[in-house]
């Protein structure tokens, strides 16, 4: 989506959790993130938010940590939920090369709404 | 959407969206722009995210808005906001997440036409010993005490590692450090994050970016901040990297709960705020104040390391390599100022988002030699044109809360930019016109294209047609390193 200074993201799909996962797809192909040949490792992370709005956030940033600090990002995601409270299995590797830093998600006109074919949002980046 | 129906004409320079324009204003919104720039705001939402930071709790005066806005996030980029102190509230997203993101200044007695046939080398030399690019880590590695001191001291903590000398931090807005900085109200994911990159530059529009000072406007002016005609200066841009970053995110999360305890309806999220008096109020400034003095420290390291590179490049060239520093001032911040409101002083916490504090002569904060010409206000161009060195006027301190803009200002998206122009194009035009361009991504230099900001010319005539600043001298970029 067009957005003067910042990157605007539009992700959809059939319930949260897989919003959640189309969401960092997106993120990562926005920053041009490319994963290392090699093995895999995998990341297990519990993220709680107060709405699905808050959890998309957090969920989002706790990705932009986990590339920035420790150099990691994720290919494959295993989502569950119980209320707010997202448990994240994921699979992924040391990242080879990235073109964009993105400074933070943030929750700029933020609402995640019903579609026909299930949930969407917008969601803007500080870039 | 704001049109052109809804604002009226102060001057032309100065438009007003009265507080009538939408019933959860609290004040009216102020705009400095011409007529042509003002057409390109009303292009996307800036002046309905002007509109929505008029409902912030606790305003007074106005909001104000510079001619190089441009749709942010939530506040808009060249938005101030004054909240009454301490009733009134402070916002994380109406600061940004790149907290004392800045302009440092260094001046030299190095003439271009001496210089030009080093300036390859200076290019080379400069991004060798400035570390800068996606997730690039600083010069040093701070232990956990070190960045406690960071937090507290700011620039003073580079002085005393010998990065730094008395001029840099008299020089610098609130001599680099804020007082009432709290390293325990700092979350340990930001402590582990700005461990790292204490002395780089960072990607996206950051820069450093070597000039001449092409034109002066004000002799006296440029006289006392030691610029001289024909000669190099350096410009340093950057903020508080991946620590402020984090401590913005985690506020603004935090507060997102905050809200609704204090009870407060806003129209967008990401405008979130608490009372300047309240525990989550004061924690965020506390907390915000450790990010201001990191990026403080964060350009004197680059300043030490651009020093050195000009040493490398110039000694036994010329007889003088020194940099001497003209200013270093943020236009990412919220402060707390005194300022007349009505014919009043009120304290006030002033919100800065993409605007440059610019106080006027006679202000007690300004170092001796500047009282009588006013503050120095760094106005850095889109890669490749002009920069402005202004100073602040007595009518900035009545009509913008002491701040006036900050660079040229996007107009076109990033995508929109890219679609535009190469970035090995620009980077051989450039070249060709005699601009040594050192980058990491030639994506991200298609980005700051020229042809993706305003013209940063019009933008500075606008401040100095409405006198919110006085024009001392323009520069000619001839080296630029981009993250």
């Amino acid at each position: 989506m067009e957005h003067t200074a910042d990157w605007e993201l539009e992700a959809w799909a059939a319930d949260l959790p897989g919003l959640l996962e189309q969401a960092a797809r997106g993120m990562y192909a926005l920053a041009g993130v490319r994963l290392k040949d090699g093995p895999r490792q995998t990341c297990s992370i519990t993220v709680q938010g107060a709405d699905g709005e808050s959890l998309l956030v957090k969920f989002l940033s706790e990705l932009l940590y986990l590339g920035g600090q420790k150099g990691l990002a994720f290919e494959t995601f295993d989502l569950h939920m119980a209320g707010y409270t997202l448990q994240a299995e994921l699979t992924g590797a040391p990242i080879a090369t990235q073109d964009k830093e993105i400074k933070a998600v943030t929750y700029h006109r933020l609402a995640i709404h019903q579609e026909p074919h299930g949930l969407a949002v917008n969601v803007v980046f500080d870039v | 959407m704001v049109s052109l129906k809804d604002l009226h004409k102060i001057s032309d320079f100065e438009w007003e969206i009265p507080q009538s324009y939408r019933s959860d204003m609290r004040v009216p919104v102020r705009l400095f722009a011409t007529r042509e720039l003002l057409e390109k705001v009303l292009e996307d939402k800036s002046l309905e995210q002007a509109v929505n930071a008029a409902t912030l709790p606790g305003l007074v005066g106005r909001v104000v808005v510079m001619p190089d806005m441009h749709q942010g996030y939530g506040f808009p980029i060249g938005g101030v906001a004054a909240t009454r102190f301490p009733e009134g509230v402070i916002s994380p997203g109406a600061i940004g997440y790149d907290i004392n993101c800045g302009v440092r200044l260094l001046a030299s007695s190095i003439l271009y036409e001496d210089a030009e046939g080093r300036l390859d080398d200076l290019a080379t030399t400069l991004n060798q010993y400035c570390p800068s690019g996606v997730g690039e880590s600083g010069a040093v590695r701070l232990s956990e005490a070190d960045l406690e001191q960071v937090c507290k001291q700011g620039a003073r903590w580079a002085l005393k590692k010998g990065y730094a000398t008395e001029v840099d931090l008299r020089r610098t807005e609130e001599g680099g450090r804020l007082e009432g900085a709290d390293p325990s109200k700092v979350s340990q994911r930001a402590r582990q994050r700005g461990r790292s990159q204490l002395g780089s530059l960072g990607a996206g529009n950051h820069f450093i970016e070597v000039d001449v000072v092409d034109q002066v406007f004000d002799p006296q002016a440029a006289d006392v901040m030691g610029l001289a005609p024909g000669c190099l200066v350096v410009q340093i841009h950057c903020g508080s990297r991946g620590f402020g970053h984090q401590i913005c995110t985690d506020y603004v999360d935090e507060f997102q709960e905050a809200v609704r305890r204090y009870h407060i309806q806003l129209p967008d999220r990401e405008l979130v705020c608490a009372p300047l008096k309240s525990p989550e109020g004061q924690n965020y400034l506390a907390a915000m104040r450790c990010a201001a003095n990191y990026a403080f420290a964060n350009r004197q390291m680059l300043a030490h390391n651009a020093r050195r590179a000009f040493e490398t490049v110039f000694r036994g060239t010329a007889p003088d390599w020194d940099l001497r520093q003209v200013y270093d001032i943020a236009h990412n911040m919220g402060k707390i100022e005194t300022h007349t409101i009505e014919g009043k002083l009120v304290k006030v916490c002033v919100h800065r988002k993409g605007a440059t504090r610019a106080f006027g002569p006679g202000v007690s904060e300004l170092p001796e030699e500047y009282r009588p010409i006013g503050q120095p206000v760094l106005v850095p161009g889109s890669m490749g044109t002009a920069s402005w060195v202004l100073a602040g006027t007595e009518k900035s301190m009545t009509q913008s809360f002491g701040s006036s803009c900050h660079g040229a200002g996007r107009l076109l998206s990033r995508h929109a930019a890219k679609r535009a122009v190469r970035g090995e194009q620009l980077r051989q035009k450039m070249e060709q016109d005699g601009i040594h361009v050192r980058t990491g991504s030639l994506s991200g230099l298609a980005e700051e294209a020229p042809q993706a900001y305003k013209d940063v010319d019009e933008v500075v005539a606008t401040v100095a047609g409405a006198g919110i600043a006085r024009k001392v001298a323009r520069l000619a970029p001839v080296v630029v390193i981009k993250g």
